[in-house]
């Protein structure tokens, strides 16, 4: 059969009904494009290729369960679930893609300062100083307690034992003090930041 | 605070393609995995 001429849909119906070699014209015909995506994400040729076999493991148990629907496309479908993967891949391992351009392994890839630099510590200092003002701004019942669950790290109920109120007011205080703040950063258009 | 961008010197080579092991690795998980199928249940059995 001329496989080559075949279309995607074509291939995986032939695949579903038992047809092994359809998956490996798919497997060729698509292998680049998955492949260079995986790659273009991660930098390491090692992480691809894992994302890569579990990618298509995933589109061969699809299909064998039935599952899949040919609603979309194949290919867009089989980098839908790569991408997936990739952002599992940054899940689990908690950290962005870090590249150094020799291919090598490389020390700093995995020894990394989490401290700010000079612009971002900067930066922090003004979102935590313009916080500040808004907090300000707020009616006194709502700033005390704001202050006290964010600032000092007061529970609800210490918070109640402490201004007299009832635990519901002070939810009550807190969710109204975050409303009006967010509304005060709405009508200014003020941007909070790093 | 106005962000800047640069173009990213890292370049993406052209022939980029998964090792010949990973596609044989993949067919032949695809050849040994089937899956039997009850009245409610999937079952996936992966022969060796």
């Amino acid at each position: 059969m001329q496989y080559e001429l075949i279309t995607d849909a074509t291939l995986v119906s032939c695949y579903i009904k038992g047809d092994e070699s359809a998956l490996e014209v798919l497997i060729k015909r698509h292998k680049q494009k998955v492949y260079s995506f995986i790659y273009s994400k991660v930098y390491d040729k090692d992480v691809a290729e894992d994302i890569f076999q579990d990618t298509f493991i995933k589109v061969i148990r699809t299909l064998k369960k039935g599952n899949y629907n040919e609603e979309g496309k194949f290919l867009p479908w089989v980098m839908r679930i790569s991408h997936n993967l990739v952002i599992d891949f940054f899940r689990k391992s908690n950290r962005m893609p870090k590249f150094d351009n020799t291919g090598e392994f490389s020390i700093f890839s995995v020894l990394s300062d989490t401290s700010l630099n000079a612009e971002n510590s900067i930066i922090k200092e003004q979102v935590e100083f313009d916080v500040r003002r808004l907090v300000d701004e707020l009616p006194e019942d709502q700033k005390e307690v704001l202050l006290m669950r964010i600032y000092d790290d007061l529970s609800f109920k210490e918070i109640s034992d402490k201004t007299g109120v009832s635990i519901n007011t002070a939810l009550g205080r807190m969710r109204y003090a975050l409303i009006n703040l967010r509304k005060i950063i709405d009508k200014h258009n003020i941007v909070l930041t790093n | 605070m106005a962000k800047n961008y640069f173009k990213t010197s890292i370049e993406t080579p052209n022939d980029l393609k998964p090792k010949e092991e990973t596609i044989n690795f993949i067919l032949n998980y695809s050849k040994a995995l089937s899956v039997i199928k009850s009245d409610k249940v999937k079952f996936e059995l992966v022969l060796n």
